[in-house]
């Protein structure tokens, strides 16, 4: 890093970023209808207010502790050690209530909602984890909960969209679009500008129109701050390099945030590599994005020469989306950390790996991870790193039903 | 003249008595071949006429106008092909483009202006670009003397609607309900107050739209603004293969 990107990244670390108006450097903002400009400043004012606050952030901490089950487990993975040939730790987001890092955003979002005396609350989803957290979280809080969900994700994830009903949300099928994660956010927004005074739209990763970038990175920077302390007390040092899946890029976020000032620690995030490189066989936004606008944020994109946003592909549906978040495509610009992807097949062979041997069934999203640690490994021999676990793979029976012949 | 200020002239100076009538249309739909013929006859009632831009992703969007999108991109319509389409269109009628940030960002702002010019476009109206974020391009069609057409809602406080009137150009678009395009429920009584509001802030012509489908909706709207918008309305009725002009006349007084 130079000394310029140096400074950019000291200003992210002290708080000056992002700035007044949402940036972090040139991505971010503020690029949403007018008529939930006063729903956001509005939301903004509250949200610095509320996660300055030692009663509310008491109260989530509470919730985190005794409901969502926090702290999450930092487990060793024996087997992958010998494997690989580093020393293998995973942060156990799939321990979460829930059954992933959704959860930390989720709960902390309903109570914000709480707080702005909403009478009823959207989301959207796409692996549906966001969906079946928001409906737990919402019923927890009390608070009537809407779930937007791409017909071809409410396919794919059958087992969460009953248990998002069993909870007591209303799943609504989005047919628009590409009927994926992304037309299930155009329709919570869509569903959110006609109701702006009495609803709030509990958005799922660090996307969308500034503060959400923000609100959800400080929601879930738990993850990086448990595994931090968790490593230093097994290793008596920090990681060599953490891991993580990135989809929107909130898990992924969160592990990495309490990393970001350490420079011994090399930070690699892990996008959707699909059926292969070409537009619309992937979502690797930031390995092969271009800048652009969507949903209320400038950050890297999957679009056409046009400006059309592309269809994706990934077999984990909670990785199928065309954009990622602003602080994501800041911390590449400035080379604080790589990103690079993995394709179906290798994440669906990790899937069998992280069962057989470690026991533990992880998300497809997850596998993405690991996918790039082996990769890592071969050159790093020796080393110690942490794999973000982001979630469980009970949803994606029906998935690896189908692709594994399980 | 051109630009905001033809919009503005148009706009204060109907081609029949009542209010400025300004249609919106999908470009391209329900067929390319079609797109010139429909400009050219709605240029016959229309006092400004509104040309969308498909999106990918019309956030700000009902039902009508996601589906003349998806399908107008569906049969290769692009911004490209919309500002050649319109170099060969010879009307004196203002054309004004709605088009969401994303395709205008990725032509390109100065390119935008140069092609707009050679297409005789006067103006743009951008739905997911609040004041906060359009001072670059602002600039650039001010410079062009292309108009900037800002949006207020029934949402804006009445301090915002200033703020926003100022930066307006060719007309202020008061968006009539709280929602995306093309709503049924029917106007409410209490769009009035707020169109006063919207009015006095404005030393530019008001337009009112979202939602107006009837000749009811006109006249409920009609003694506060000095436009109407008709946009998702009149696509329906395009679909049914109704005469854009026809079903333009069925809303006057």
């Amino acid at each position: 890093m130079d000394e310029k990107n140096k400074q950019l990244l000291t200003q992210l670390l002290s708080g000056e970023l992002p700035d007044e108006h949402g940036r972090f450097g040139e991505f971010g903002g503020q690029y949403a209808p007018e008529t939930l400009m006063p729903a956001l400043k509005n939301l903004d004012k509250k949200v610095k207010t509320l996660l300055n606050d030692s009663a509310f952030q008491q109260d989530l901490s509470e919730e985190l502790n005794q409901w969502a089950g926090r702290p999450t487990g930092l487990t060793y993975a024996k087997k992958l050690t010998e494997l690989w040939g580093v020393k293998v730790y995973l942060k156990r987001e799939d321990l979460t209530h829930t059954g992933a890092h959704k959860i930390n955003n989720a709960l902390g979002q309903a109570l914000i909602a709480k707080q702005l005396n909403a009478k009823r609350v959207v989301a959207e989803t796409g692996a549906g984890q966001h969906g079946v957290a928001s409906a737990a979280a919402c019923a927890r809080v009390g608070i009537p909960c809407v779930v937007y969900m791409g017909a071809v994700d409410i396919e794919r994830q059958a087992p969460n969209v009953d248990r998002m009903r069993q909870l007591g949300a209303e799943v609504v099928p989005v047919t628009a679009g590409d009927q994926t994660l992304r037309a299930a956010v155009d329709e919570a927004f869509r569903d959110w500008v006609s109701n702006p005074d009495d609803t709030y739209y509990i958005l799922g990763s660090v996307v969308g129109p500034h503060p959400y970038p923000y609100m959800v990175r400080e929601l879930q920077s738990i993850i990086g701050k448990e595994a931090k302390d968790q490593i230093i007390k097994a290793t008596n040092g920090l990681p060599d390099a953490v891991f993580a899946c990135v989809g929107g890029g909130s898990n992924a976020i969160g592990i990495f945030h309490a990393f970001l000032g350490d420079e011994s620690v090399e930070l690699i995030g892990i996008e959707a590599g699909g059926r292969s490189q070409k537009l619309g066989d992937n979502a690797a936004t930031l390995a092969s994005g271009k800048p652009g606008i969507l949903h209320g944020t400038y950050s890297m994109l999957l679009h056409d020469e046009d400006g059309l946003v592309q269809e994706t592909h990934s077999v984990s549906a909670g990785l199928d989306y065309p954009g990622v978040g602003p602080e994501h495509a800041f911390l590449q610009s400035i080379g604080r950390v790589t990103y690079t992807s993995a394709e179906d097949d290798e994440a669906l062979e990790e899937v069998r790996a992280c069962c057989s041997m470690e026991g533990i069934l992880p998300a497809l999203e997850s596998a993405h991870a690991f996918v790039g640690a082996k990769k890592w490994a071969e050159g790093n021999q020796g080393k110690t790193i942490i794999i973000g676990l982001s979630g469980r793979g009970d949803k994606d029976m029906p998935t690896l039903s189908k692709v594994l012949k399980i | 003249m051109f630009g905001s200020e033809l919009i503005t002239n148009s706009v204060e100076n109907t081609k029949q008595s009542g209010p400025a009538i300004v249609p919106f249309i999908t470009a391209g739909y329900p067929d390319k071949d079609s797109f010139l013929d429909l400009i050219t006859a709605l240029a016959k009632t229309a006092d400004v006429i509104e040309i969308g831009v498909p999106f990918s992703d019309p956030m700000a969007d009902g039902v009508t106008i996601q589906r003349s999108s998806h399908a107008a991109i569906e049969s290769g319509v692009t911004l490209k092909w919309i500002l050649e389409e319109l170099k060969t269109l010879n009307t004196k009628t203002p054309i004004v483009l709605m088009s969401y940030l994303n395709p205008l960002y990725v032509y390109g702002y100065d390119q935008l202006v140069e092609a707009s010019l050679e297409a005789g476009i006067d103006g743009f109206i951008i739905p997911d670009l609040p004041i906060e974020e359009g001072e670059e391009i602002r600039e650039v069609f001010n410079k062009a003397k292309l108009a900037m057409i800002q949006l207020v809602t029934p949402a804006t406080p009445e301090n915002r609607i200033n703020t926003i009137a100022k930066h307006s150009t060719g007309f202020l678009y008061a968006v009539t309900v709280k929602g995306v395009t093309g709503g049924n429920e029917g106007l409410s009584k209490e769009v009035v107050g707020y169109l006063e509001t919207v009015k006095a802030s404005s030393n530019i012509p008001v337009c009112a739209g979202f939602g107006v489908r009837s000749k009811a909706d006109v006249e409920l709207l009609e003694p506060y603004v000095d436009g109407i918008i008709i946009g998702s309305a009149l696509v329906e009725a395009i679909e049914q293969k109704i005469t854009a002009t026809d079903f333009l006349n069925t809303l006057r007084a």
